[in-house]
């Protein structure tokens, strides 16, 4: 059995993989890829702290993220597709209609 | 009569006092309210009105009798109290009536006299509203007349000084507002209102002394009421004989204004300028005799302070002699009947100031009797002359004797006059009575009462007999020449040839005047037996009522001089005499006779010895620069453009502009941009940090994330 | 055990060369493929860790629906790749500096921290079984399930709303 800190090792190199994704890339879907991966990571470290202290939550928890990703991803292609439709483009780039 | 003793027995009625007040008032409102419409609507509404009025006094006139019979049986009288009027701490002064013999006797009088008045006005005022063109005054007049019999009896009713004052401003105000009835006529348009305003500030002069009076009664005795007053004045008079004369000596001040003596008479002779039947009720009859009722009414008072007895009956008396000489040289009819009326004031101002209480309310009685029906008569005369005027001016074959002066034709003046006796019977038999009356022959009223004060004078006063007796040969010497001038002779203009008699509602009170003036003195003839009115008024004045003696050399002398004076008169004024003088070119000829043989000092006497004129420069003249210097500089020039203007208006410019433009401009304003400016500049820098960019709020996050996690591993 | 080591740097081998391949794919569809097979990794990281409720709902869930709903909205809008520059100049190059520290932060966070973690210890079968997991949601979990329900809800309406044309309003 490999010890729990190498698991939580690969989560923080997934993570960052995923908040690199979020930063450089202007695509707004595969932004929201890197989102997903980001969440995938912090799963896998609810799953082996479940397995490290025995403990069902960590699992229940996971699936209630998993819950809120399905609802989160629903809403946000949807925000793509009607953001698509007024501009034609998903590059987020040249999204800046907040801009103070 | 109903002067029998009797002792607490009969009917009385006292509790009906209040209407001799509220009966009036009610004659007034009805006139106010319904008064012009009834003049509108009905051709008799002169009638309804006056007769309202009239009856009105009249009621209070039988209230009064009724009063009078209840005395007869319940000599001591009562005081009925009917509201309070002021209640602070000590000072608590009720409207309350005093019916005493004293109160009801005035009460006859001024309801009495006043409603003969009101009848005869009402023949008057129709054709005075009409003369002067404006016959919606009707109704105000009787108003204003009704306003002032309530406000005589309250004057006459109240059971303390206060009361009294009461009734002495109302009818102070009566006075003003009647004096000033053709406000826009006289001299220049403003005559009769300056004469009405003089009244009034020479009255105010009077109610100054009369108020000074009451502050002390009050400070030295802690009440207005009349029989407190007198019973602790005995101890006072021990204690604090100062307050006392203070207090006599105001209020013979406010006498002085009042009753028009010496030195504050100046008004009477003004007020003629109201319309006559006010000069008869007003100022002959009732008001200016309130003054002698205020003394009357004092009388326990004044006879503890012999100085200020001394000063009441000098003043009395030389105004008395002082008022008749200047009658002698007046040319209005009205004028010369004021100068009377000043005179026989002072007789009696004099007889009650020497104690003859009971002499001074007798002449008060008589006099208010003869002086109103000479007043009334002049009326008649003024009337029938303005008639004949009138006949004159429409008539053209008349109208050309009248010679381009018929506009400023004066219907008083006794040289526009002359064989009225003809034209006017009934005027001039009342007019013969009441001149008798007045100047003393007997047995007609007047004789009675002068006598009476002269036989009261002549004991102990011998200075004021002298100066009275004096006044009484001028009397008997003005009314002889008015008589003459008025009634004898042949008419002097056209309007007095072709003047007309009176109206029966105009001579019928006239009559009944005469009847009054002929047999007045029957209520307190000298002899033992007769001295009922002496006996009357003792109920109320107790011992001071001494009823008089009748002195046979004072009696004979009096009548005497009178009768030589009389024959002086006729000499002078003569038909036959009169009518040689008048035919003397106008040029050379003088304006009297009596000019002839006393030249200089006639005219003193037709300048009234310049007595306004000096008022006028001693007071007047440097009261007006006085005002004109305050208004001028104290009050325009410091107060107004100095001190306001320019300190107080300039110093707060100065600091506004100050407070404006440095410290609030300067400063809070400043402050306030300052913060707005720098707001908005932070935020045009803050501002560019919301880039609108979903990565550049990623990274930011980002930053926060590594920035925890170093913070939570350097920790 | 030496096998236990293999598959799992096998795995997380798989798992972060295909998250490396996300982050720089540029077709949109191989970013979406890299992820699957990220998910798969993890999934089995899930079985091995004794979830295999998790694992089955992993595949199920976001291998298989979100996976497939991402490949649907790149194909319908045709948007697989971007054309252009970015205009943030400065983000590439802070994010990496940034993602190395949080690395390197990480990396000290598992050395310091390595000693408060416990041993590993074996767990009994029914561990993390849809049954255990069940009993749990449907007892102390039961109001933040219920809760969860009604988020999918109103995220179903929202999409529905959102992605409504405006002419079929009326």
């Amino acid at each position: 059995m490999v010890p729990i800190q190498y698991y939580t090792a690969l989560s923080a190199i997934l993570f960052t993989i995923g908040a690199l994704g979020v930063l450089t890339r202007r695509n707004a879907i595969i932004v929201f890829m890197s989102v997903e991966l980001m969440l995938n990571s912090a799963n896998l470290v609810f799953v082996a702290f479940a397995r490290s202290f025995q403990s069902i939550n960590g699992q229940v928890f996971v699936f209630f993220v998993m819950a809120v990703a399905a609802a989160e991803v629903a809403v946000g292609l949807a925000l793509i597709v009607a953001i698509f439709r007024s501009k034609h483009n998903i590059n987020i780039d040249q999204i800046n209609n907040l801009r103070g | 009569m109903f002067f029998e003793e009797a002792v607490s027995s009969g009917p009385q009625f006292f509790n009906l006092v209040p209407w001799i007040v509220f009966f009036p008032v009610i004659g007034l409102l009805f006139n106010i309210f319904f008064g012009g419409r009834i003049l509108e609507r009905s051709r008799a509404g002169e009638k309804i009105v006056g007769g309202v009025a009239s009856l009105a006094a009249g009621l209070s006139f039988l209230v009064s009798v009724l009063l009078a019979i209840s005395l007869n049986g319940h000599p001591e009288g009562m005081v009925v109290p009917l509201a309070d009027w002021i209640n602070i701490g000590e000072l608590n002064i009720r409207w309350a009536f005093q019916v005493d013999t004293l109160s009801v006797t005035m009460m006859l009088v001024v309801s009495g006299v006043g409603t003969l008045i009101h009848i005869y006005a009402i023949g008057y005022m129709h054709e005075d509203v009409r003369h002067n063109g404006d016959p919606g005054r009707f109704r105000r007049f009787f108003v204003f007349m009704n306003l002032f019999i309530a406000a005589m009896m309250i004057l006459v009713s109240g059971d303390n000084y206060m009361m009294l004052f009461v009734g002495w401003e109302g009818v102070g105000l009566c006075s003003y507002l009647l004096i000033g009835f053709w406000y826009e006529k006289g001299k220049d348009g403003i005559g009769n209102a300056l004469a009405a305003k003089k009244a009034m500030v020479t009255n105010r002069i009077g109610d100054f002394g009369f108020l000074l009076a009451a502050f002390t009664i009050f400070w030295t005795f802690g009440t207005f009421k009349f029989h407190a007053i007198f019973e602790k004045a005995p101890e006072v008079a021990v204690a604090n004989p100062g307050a006392l004369l203070f207090i006599t000596i105001c209020l013979l001040i406010g006498v002085t204004g009042k009753s028009a003596q010496l030195p504050l008479y100046v008004w009477l002779p003004d007020a003629m300028a109201g319309p006559t039947p006010v000069s008869a009720l007003i100022h002959a009859a009732t008001m200016v005799t309130a003054g002698v009722y205020l003394v009357a009414r004092s009388a326990e008072i004044y006879v503890l302070v012999p100085t200020a007895q001394f000063w009441v009956t000098l003043v009395g008396s030389v105004t008395a002699l002082f008022a008749a000489t200047i009658a002698v040289g007046q040319f209005d009819i009205k004028k010369v009947l004021a100068y009377s009326t000043i005179s026989q004031l002072g007789f009696m101002v004099a007889a009650v100031g020497m104690g003859a209480f009971v002499a001074g309310m007798f002449h008060l009685v008589t006099h208010a009797f003869f002086k109103a029906l000479l007043f009334l008569s002049s009326g008649s005369v003024i009337q029938g002359l303005e008639r004949g005027h009138h006949h004159v001016e429409h008539d053209p074959k008349l109208k050309k004797q009248l010679k381009g002066h018929a506009h400023d034709f004066d219907p008083q003046d006794m040289r526009n006059m002359g064989g009225l006796r003809e034209r006017m019977k009934i005027t001039y038999w009342v007019y013969l009575i009441g001149a008798i009356a007045l100047a003393g022959i007997p047995p007609l009223a007047g004789f009675w009462s002068k006598d009476e004060i002269l036989a009261d004078a002549s004991k102990e006063f011998s200075w004021a007999y002298t100066l009275l007796t004096l006044a009484a040969i001028f009397t008997a010497f003005y009314m002889t020449r008015q008589i003459l001038m008025v009634f004898f002779g042949k008419a002097r203009t056209p309007a007095a040839e072709h003047a007309e008699e009176s109206p029966l509602v105009v001579t019928a009170p006239l009559m009944i005047l005469a009847v009054l003036s002929f047999f007045g003195g029957l209520i307190n003839l000298p002899f033992d037996g007769f001295h009922q009115f002496a006996h009357w008024l003792e109920h109320t004045l107790g011992e001071y009522a001494h009823p008089g003696e009748f002195i046979l050399v004072v009696a004979l002398l009096s009548t005497g001089l009178a009768l030589v004076s009389l024959a002086l008169g006729w000499w002078l004024y003569n038909p036959r005499r009169y009518e040689e003088f008048w035919a003397i070119p106008a040029a050379r000829r003088p304006d009297d006779p009596l000019r002839s043989y006393i030249g200089p000092i006639y005219e003193a006497l037709k300048n009234k010895y310049w007595v306004d004129e000096l008022y006028w420069a001693v007071f007047l003249n440097p009261y007006i620069d006085l005002s004109r210097f305050l208004a001028d500089v104290i009050d325009w020039r410091f107060w107004h453009d100095w001190f306001h203007d320019r300190v107080i208006m300039g110093g707060y410019n100065l600091l506004t502009r100050l407070l404006a433009i440095r410290i609030d401009l300067g400063g809070i304003d400043a402050a306030a941009n300052g913060l707005a400016v720098l707001t908005q500049r932070v935020a045009e820098r803050l501002r560019q940090v919301q880039t609108g960019y979903v990565r550049n709020y990623a990274l930011s996050i980002f930053v926060g994330v590594v920035i925890i996690l170093g913070y939570l591993l350097l920790r | 055990m030496l096998i236990d080591w293999i598959i799992f740097f096998g795995l997380a081998v798989v798992a972060i060369a295909s998250g490396i391949g996300l982050l720089l794919s540029k077709n949109a569809i191989y970013a979406a493929l890299n992820l699957i097979a990220n998910f798969t990794a993890v999934a089995i990281f899930y079985l091995i860790l004794a979830a295999p409720f998790i694992a089955l709902a992993q595949i199920a869930v976001y291998a298989g629906a979100i996976m497939v709903l991402f490949l649907f909205v790149i194909m319908l809008l045709g948007a697989e790749r971007l054309g252009g520059t970015s205009t943030l100049r400065w983000q590439r190059p802070l994010a990496i500096v940034l993602g190395l520290i949080l690395i390197v932060e990480t990396v000290l966070v598992f050395i310091n921290r390595s000693g408060a973690i416990a041993p590993i210890v074996e767990v009994t079968a029914d561990f993390g079984s849809p049954a255990a997991i069940g009993e749990s949601l449907f007892s102390t979990y039961l109001l933040p399930f219920e809760v969860i329900s009604v988020l999918l809800l109103a995220a179903m309406i929202g999409a529905i709303v959102l992605t409504r044309r405006r002419d079929q309003k009326a």
